[in-house]
């Protein structure tokens, strides 16, 4: 069987088919409960499972640590950030905690939690309902970090997420949810974490990206065609830990690379993207590597005319790809 | 003048709306923030609200249709001086592109700034770059280019299988009469002779080549493709030829054997993880060493259709640079013009060559003393001496023997 949906409901579908498959997953969050999320992402939930959606208060260091909690003591938390802005009280619980207790236990604890978060602007959320904060997580050992890019993988790598012996961060871009639509199987189905996903085939530019960008990047590749322009897509999936092979494969393909994040340009995961590609393979580059990106500014402005300009753009993505191809 | 309207945002993360109903029809006057039309979201019900006063000039969409956000929804004739978004979009557009364009212009010709994918191609396929036509920007010669170049002129990895072509020419092709050339002209060295020659040159300098020669007992192979020819012609729709046995035998071989899939790179022998059969055709004037990739993935049905394929593009002149790259070890069937020896000479980098002579029948005294009309061949190898010895090129000889005489019948469905 297989349904067209939007990227949420490809959420709200893993969700429940895990909840379904195993007892022990169950769901923390603000709101997540009778109001089904504010995106809606538990929507029917609480109604179908009960007690095993929880509404916390207004603490994320709590839905971190009680999520760390159970999970050491055997269930499968899914917590719910309501942005991933609102993480950042938690980060404690989930870097020094979460991300550790396998190592500092010597196996005898660890965390399968999911920590879901929507990311991402681009829908008038200004500075605290915009940010993206994958870069931060990006260094730290015992920490998974997935950004789907279409219903499809977002079903698939949730289930890998929740099912998964280690704490998980997942971000969901708040701008995909109703804006990709595409075909999802109403079987069960994984898509591993680590493991990044050529979009698609081309030979004259590499675009490396992941999340929302892919689909920008991929639209952008879509009408370059028309100029002969062929351009290859490498989506990461899994942004930490990097799957370093397909980077360089994807690197060598066509020797120009253009790496596309909709974070601030500096420090972002594409840096550590650069470098693999530097250590691996500098002498199948034909050009420099190129990074689109978010200016380095501190927020995401509220004005609709500054909010259009800082985001990724198919328009940014294209132009940035033709002029590779013509270097 | 016309004005367009455009479906607005209408909350976070909405990104379509579906007009319910038009609240106004062509030719109705309206004011700035009167009502148009009744939008639904999955979010919201709202109204969209006129951002010019004037008349009402087309309803672009229905009712009942859903459109993104940003997507134009009416025109609206009016004298207010306000630019719409989309305007003021592709203005700031212009000004980005205008931006971007200038400091290009002014660029210094980047036609000997060479990229490390530009010189890593150029060495590996020895292009003198100045000969090669820049189409990146400011005259930049870019990795494709190199690329077009050499599949242009792809004789430049030929050169082996050519010397050994023009050392048997005379048995070859003294029943073709000579028509372009006649003795005691002096005929230029062209580009492609003049590649061949120094790569000739340069792998008899550097590599010490050994050589050595088994003779094999293919007479249950000749007697197999016999048989099978035929049927195998009509199902497949070409010739089976011996080429891709040996291949198969020789590929099996290196696997046991990867001292001879290697290259010598100065202080390393680098063993290769694929086996890439660079096998020899010949076309027109020159010969072209096209590869078979990853030959140690194919079966004896797949390395025939690779050969075909390969086969059928030198002779239309399609071969693509990938087509011509990273051969690791070279066969050349020299038996395809009535060879009986040769001293093949190494395909640089590669350690190894094979020739696979002419198959002919001989007396042969066999283990018991009596005597035999057998199919034979004779298989001559050069090694890269510097990286394996005799000892090993002998093992290997052997195990290709072994395993071509010990050929029992396949099946080929």
């Amino acid at each position: 069987m297989m349904g067209t949906m939007n990227f949420l409901q490809a959420i709200n579908l893993a969700l429940k088919e895990e909840m379904h498959r195993d007892e022990k997953v169950f769901i923390l969050g603000e709101d997540v409960g009778r109001r089904g999320g504010v995106f809606l992402a538990t929507e029917g939930l609480y109604e179908e499972f009960g007690d095993r959606v929880l509404d916390t208060p207004l603490t994320e260091s709590a839905i971190a640590g009680v999520g760390i909690g159970a999970a050491m003591y055997g269930m499968r938390p899914v917590a719910e950030m309501q942005f991933a802005d609102f993480m950042l009280p938690a980060v404690n619980q989930i870097v020094s905690e979460a991300a550790k207790i396998r190592y500092r236990s010597n196996n005898d604890f660890h965390v399968p939690m999911t920590i879901r978060a929507p990311y991402g602007g681009g829908v008038h959320g200004a500075l605290y309902h915009s940010q993206s904060l994958e870069a931060m997580f990006n260094s730290i050992p015992g920490l998974k970090v997935v950004i789907p890019s279409s219903p499809y993988d977002a079903k698939g790598l949730l289930k890998a997420a929740i099912r998964d012996e280690d704490p998980v961060l997942f971000f969901e871009h708040k701008r995909a949810y109703r804006l990709l639509k595409g075909d999802v199987p109403e079987e069960d189905y994984v898509i591993p974490i680590g493991k990044a996903n050529v979009v698609r085939e081309g030979d004259d530019v590499t675009v490396i990206t992941y999340g929302l960008c892919t689909h920008y990047a991929q639209q952008a590749a879509a009408a370059l065609e028309k100029e002969d322009i062929s351009t290859h897509v490498l989506d990461l999936r899994t942004v930490y830990p990097m799957d370093r092979e397909a980077i360089v494969e994807a690197a060598k393909k066509t020797g120009k690379v253009l790496l596309v994040t909709d974070d601030n340009k500096e420090g972002s995961v594409l840096s550590e993207v650069a470098a693999i590609i530097a250590e691996e393979c500098l002498f199948d580059l034909d050009s420099p590597i190129q990074r689109l990106a978010a200016p380095d500014v501190p927020a995401m402005p509220y004005a609709s005319p500054l909010e259009k300009y800082y985001m990724v753009t198919k328009d940014k993505v294209e132009s940035a790809i033709r002029d590779l191809a013509q270097f | 003048m016309a004005k367009e309207i455009l479906m607005p945002q209408l909350g976070e993360s909405v990104t379509e709306g579906t007009i319910d109903r038009w609240l106004v029809k062509p030719g109705d006057t309206v004011k700035k923030y009167d009502p148009l039309a009744e939008v639904t979201t999955d979010k919201v019900n709202a109204e969209v609200p006129s951002s010019y006063s004037g008349t009402v000039k087309e309803l672009v969409v229905e009712e009942n249709v859903t459109v993104a956000v940003g997507d134009l929804i009416a025109y609206i004739d009016s004298d207010d001086e306000d630019r719409s978004d989309k305007e003021a979009d592709s203005s700031q557009k212009e000004e980005q592109q205008g931006q971007k364009e200038e400091p290009s212009d002014a660029e210094p010709s980047m036609k000997a700034r060479y990229s490390p994918a530009v010189l890593l191609l150029a060495n590996e396929h020895n292009v003198d770059l100045k000969q090669v036509k820049g189409t990146g920007r400011a005259n930049r010669i870019t990795k494709k280019d190199v690329e077009q170049f050499v599949a242009n002129k792809p004789a430049s990895n030929a050169e082996p299988e050519q010397a050994i072509e023009n050392e048997t020419k005379p048995s070859v092709q003294s029943s073709q009469p000579e028509t372009s050339v006649t003795a005691g002209e002096k005929v230029p060295v062209t580009g492609v002779r003049k590649a061949i020659a120094k790569n000739m040159v340069q792998s008899v300098q550097e590599i010490p080549h050994a050589w050595t020669m088994v003779e094999v007992d293919v007479t249950n192979l000749v007697r197999y493709r016999n048989e099978v020819k035929d049927a195998w012609k009509e199902k497949e729709g070409y010739t089976l030829t011996y080429m891709p046995f040996f291949m198969e035998a020789v590929t099996q071989s290196l696997q046991s054997f990867p001292q001879l899939n290697s290259s010598w790179e100065n202080d390393y022998i680098v063993y290769k993880k694929d086996i890439n059969l660079s096998v020899a055709i010949a076309h027109d004037e020159a010969l072209y060493v096209p590869v078979i990739h990853k030959a140690d993935e194919l079966n004896l049905k797949g390395l025939a259709k690779n050969l075909q394929q390969l086969s059928q593009k030198t002779k239309s002149k399609r071969l693509e640079s990938r087509d011509m790259q990273n051969g690791t070890f070279t066969i050349n069937n020299t038996g395809s013009f009535g060879s009986v020896q040769s001293v093949p000479i190494i395909n640089r980098p590669q350690a190894a060559i094979l020739s696979v002579e002419s198959i002919v029948k001989r007396p042969v005294v066999k283990d018991d003393d009596s005597i035999a009309i057998r199919s034979m061949v004779n298989l001559c190898l050069s090694i890269d001496h510097r990286v394996l010895d005799g000892l090993i090129a002998g093992r290997f000889l052997q195990d290709v023997k072994s395993r071509l005489e010990g050929f029992s019948k396949k099946d080929l469905s």
